[in-house]
């Protein structure tokens, strides 16, 4: 044990540990946020998609040699949420093919363009890195750390203002719409902040791991707890908790900082499921 | 002007027509039923009213300064996801959304009445549980305390008794008459139940083969509804 802590307290002097652990909170309270309103509105799918296409925004800011590629992923990734959003909307079948269609396109453009334009022989690293987030989150710089902490202050800060407003459209979306609710202005904002979650959880986890990052938090807390804002905060708390084990493992054990905070998803998934079961829901 | 003017509306789904040439007028403080079989086009009406699909053609006109964010509704069927959690409190709540605007909050005031109305739907020992978890009845009922969060003016029902006991039924209708008498909000409801609708309507919407609008009093000298009226016992 005092082993450990020792270990913890030398990696606590190099920047980039601590930077880790500041971006893997926010960024896992941000995703967990709006996880209910994507699992019940099944929107899941698009998170999907949405990372998938920056997945090949990414390789094409690369190819372009960009230093910073987060405006131009943000950028893309938001056009594409508006516009997935708008067709989930018209025809729900044909959503899902566009979804579908989006994001292997991008997936595969992606690759094909890191391929051609990367000259470096480190080829798959630096795929295995965007898909899984391998090492991404311990390589981050002063400036991407101020860029996550802005963005996730401003999703935070957005999703407490729109809190009452998500609610409404998610569960009731004609009721809200006949009685004067904006609906289309908040589904509007709402694929924003996916869009903005999206990437800056790719950061954390890598584009394929992101759904779990958002949905496994809002599922756990749905095992347990039975009003909305009960959710909303157990998934915070959860999604938090699970990403700092997630990332303190991964630094003691050297496993993917990435997947080892979804096996901690998993794994407390599985607790709190039975903890559901046993309790037959919570009334608060 | 009248609060909602219906002119030449045709009605239907993908070119399909479900109601043909329906002209009709509501004023303020009226207490509109609407009757009809089943499938004859009623919550279609309402639906098209209410601005969530569009006619096929026709116009309809609001006056009186009415304001969206001053409609109560309570639909027919909400297709609530099944595992969606929501307390009562929040469903009810969310009635006043639309009268937030760009507000983040409820007010003290909004809260206060949200706790009045379901007082009056008698589901405050309900009040903490979680919504998908109640029987039809009393999601009906939470409902309905939600569409009376968000009435000022104009409240659309669209059988509003359906699934509830004979007791709160009737309660239900008395509460409705209050809403229309003391407050003057005007009452636009679809219903079955023919023998409540012409002991407190103001005026008769008969939708279906033959088409029927007027005061209450000429709708029963019409003798339109009398076959249906017959058979109305039982429904
Ligand atoms: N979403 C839809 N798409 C296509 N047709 C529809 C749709 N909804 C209803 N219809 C059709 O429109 C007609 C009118 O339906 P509506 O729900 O307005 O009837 P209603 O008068 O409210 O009946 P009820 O008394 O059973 O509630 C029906 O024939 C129905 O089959
Ligand atoms: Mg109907």
């Amino acid at each position: 044990m005092t082993e450990i802590l020792n270990k913890l307290t030398l990696y606590w002097q190099y920047p980039f540990v601590r930077y880790a652990l500041a971006v893997g909170v926010l960024i896992s309270l941000c995703s967990s946020l709006l996880g209910v309103t994507l699992v019940l509105k099944r929107f899941s799918f698009i998170g999907d998609g949405l990372s998938h296409v920056a997945f090949g925004a990414m390789a094409i800011a690369s190819v372009l040699h960009f230093t910073n590629d987060m405006p131009l992923v943000l950028l893309i990734t938001i056009l594409s949420a508006v516009a997935l959003l708008r067709t989930g909307q018209n025809a729900k079948i044909k959503g899902d093919a566009a979804v579908a269609m989006i994001s292997v396109g991008a997936l595969a453009v992606g690759y094909l363009l890191m391929n051609l334009f990367t000259p470096s022989g480190n080829l798959s690293g630096d795929v295995c890195s965007t898909l899984f987030g391998s090492t991404s989150i311990l390589t981050l710089t002063k400036t991407e750390v101020r860029l996550c902490a802005v963005l996730s202050v401003i999703v935070v800060a957005a999703f407490v203002f729109f809190y009452h407003k998500v609610f409404a459209v998610t569960f009731d979306e004609s009721f809200a719409a006949a009685t004067g609710v904006k609906t289309k202005v908040y589904n509007f904002i709402i694929a924003v902040i996916i869009a903005v979650i999206i990437v800056l959880a790719m950061n954390l986890v890598g584009s394929l791991l992101i759904s779990a990052l958002v949905i496994f938090p809002a599922l756990s807390a749905m095992r347990v707890f039975r009003s909305f804002r009960s959710v909303t905060i157990c998934s915070a708390v959860f999604s938090v908790f699970c990403s700092l084990l997630g990332i303190l493992i991964s630094i003691l054990a050297g496993t993917p900082v990435g997947s080892t905070i979804v096996a901690a998803d998993i794994v407390m998934f599985f607790v709190f499921s039975a903890f559901g079961a046993f309790m037959g829901g919570v009334h608060a | 002007m009248a609060l909602i003017t219906c002119q030449n509306l045709c009605l239907g789904y993908d070119g399909r027509e479900i109601l043909h040439d329906l002209s009709f007028e509501v004023n303020s403080g009226d207490y509109l039923c609407i009757v009809g079989e089943n499938g004859s086009g009623k919550s279609t009406l309402m639906r098209t009213i209410l601005g969530l699909q569009r006619p096929l053609a026709g116009q309809i006109l609001t006056g009186d300064g009415l304001r969206v964010s001053e409609i109560g509704y309570l639909p027919q069927q909400t297709p609530v996801q099944k595992d969606f959690p929501a307390s009562v409190r929040e469903v009810v709540l969310s009635g006043f959304e639309g009268k937030c605007g760009w507000r983040p909050f409820y007010t003290k005031a909004e809260k206060q009445q949200a706790e009045e109305n379901i007082r009056a739907m008698g589901i405050e020992a309900l009040s903490r549980r979680c919504y998908r978890e109640l029987s039809g009845g009393q999601q009906q009922r939470v409902l309905l305390a939600r569409a009376l969060c968000a009435t000022s003016k104009l409240l659309f029902l669209d059988e509003p008794v359906s699934g509830l006991d004979p007791r709160v039924t009737a309660e239900m209708y008395e509460l409705i008459e209050k809403l229309n008498k003391e407050q003057s909000i005007t009452i636009i409801m679809i219903s079955h139940d023919i023998a409540a609708a012409l002991r407190y309507a103001s005026h008769i919407l008969h939708i279906g083969d033959r088409v029927f609008f007027g005061t209450n009093a000429a709708y029963q000298e019409s003798g339109i509804g009398t076959v249906f009226m017959k058979g109305g016992d039982v429904l």
